[in-house]
């Protein structure tokens, strides 16, 4: 038997995807992988929220202010943060990393205002009494229905996972960019690439966070206010 | 890291992507106004989601770029999360059935007897 090594030709080419099936790189494929997995955490706790809120009398207590107020300038700093980080991975191709760099601070400013913001608000609602397990005394009393059944006190456990898991993703995001920010220089295109990707789907979740928590508990007749 | 995707330029101009941002920020004071409009909870739910939806794909298709990958790429990405995603809505009319079950304490609960 010959000692010679044999050459073994993988058919590779023959279903047009040769060694890159995808055209990215094995760590952008990787971030594309968790967000599809982070996409099933933050459904799953949605569909949490939509099983008690359907199973419940369910309080809908956000007032125009502060709640809706802050929580559409906090839609508009994410989506604004989307725009300067496509901004900023748009100048990172064409090789301009100052730029990049000048547009990926203005996304990390955007996040943390997005932060601050969420915090007040945060910090209105536990000033009003909201805890993750019991509710106010004044929203369960205005939610009581006619016939007696009580609010779910399981609002503000909802209520501060979803809109905290969220809140630590974009913290999570602002202190990742501004790693990306400080060693801008040295990481390649594709690497801020995929830190765009991270931050444009903490935009994403946001888009249905927003309307299934806030615009969905508006409190439109003002009965808290009564 | 292959040298063919280094060498690629990240595909949309800043004028796309600032009008993809108008058309967010336009669906997003849709929602809002919605919000005020008197409607039962179930159309406002499909409306918002369905919004919700288109705002998710231009974020995913222009922003995240997947407009610009190659096929295999979204077929292997964009199936399977959306069939997950539905196959979660199994649970959803145990929601409706549970609230029929549970007992509502009209005045004090019950006190536990005593041994």
């Amino acid at each position: 038997m010959s000692t010679e090594a044999r050459t073994v030709h993988f058919p590779a080419a023959d279903w047009g995807g040769g060694v890159h099936p995808y055209r990215v790189g094995h760590r952008k494929l990787g971030m594309w992988l968790f967000i599809v997995s982070d996409s099933l955490t933050f459904s799953a706790l949605l569909m949490g929220y939509a099983y008690l809120r359907a199973s419940n009398v369910w309080p809908t207590p956000f007032p125009f202010y502060p709640s809706i107020v802050f929580s559409s300038v906090m839609t508009f700093c994410l989506l604004s943060s989307s725009l300067t980080m496509v901004f900023g991975v748009s100048a990172s191709s064409h090789g301009n990393k100052t730029a990049a760099r000048k547009w990926i601070l203005a996304t990390i400013f955007f996040g943390v205002a997005f932060i601050v913001l969420h915090l007040i608000e945060w910090n209105h609602l536990i000033g009003e009494g909201l805890r993750p397990f019991s509710l106010p005394a004044h929203w369960v009393s205005t939610f009581t229905t006619t016939d007696g059944k009580l609010p779910t006190p399981l609002f503000g456990a909802t209520f501060f996972t979803i809109t905290g898991l969220h809140m630590f993703h974009v913290a999570t995001g602002a202190v990742y960019l501004s790693v990306v920010a400080a060693r801008v220089k040295k990481l390649k295109h594709e690497d801020i690439e995929i830190s765009g990707l991270y931050w444009h789907f903490v935009d994403l979740v946001w888009m249905f966070v927003f309307p299934l928590i806030y615009i969905l508990s508006v409190d439109v007749g003002g009965h808290l206010a009564k | 890291m292959s040298a063919h995707v280094e060498e690629e330029h990240f595909a949309g101009s800043n004028k796309l992507f600032t009008s993809i941002w108008v058309w967010l920020i336009l669906l997003t004071l849709i929602e809002i106004f919605l919000a005020y409009r008197p409607m039962p909870i179930h159309f406002m739910l499909t409306i918002l989601l369905g919004l919700s939806i288109i705002k998710a794909a231009l974020i995913v298709a222009y922003f995240m770029h997947m407009k610009f990958e190659r096929l295999s790429l979204i077929l292997t990405i964009v199936p399977m999360l959306v069939v997950c995603i539905c196959l979660l809505f199994v649970f959803f009319p145990d929601s409706i059935r549970s609230a029929g079950l549970r007992y509502e304490f009209k005045e004090q609960p019950p006190a536990a007897e005593e041994h």
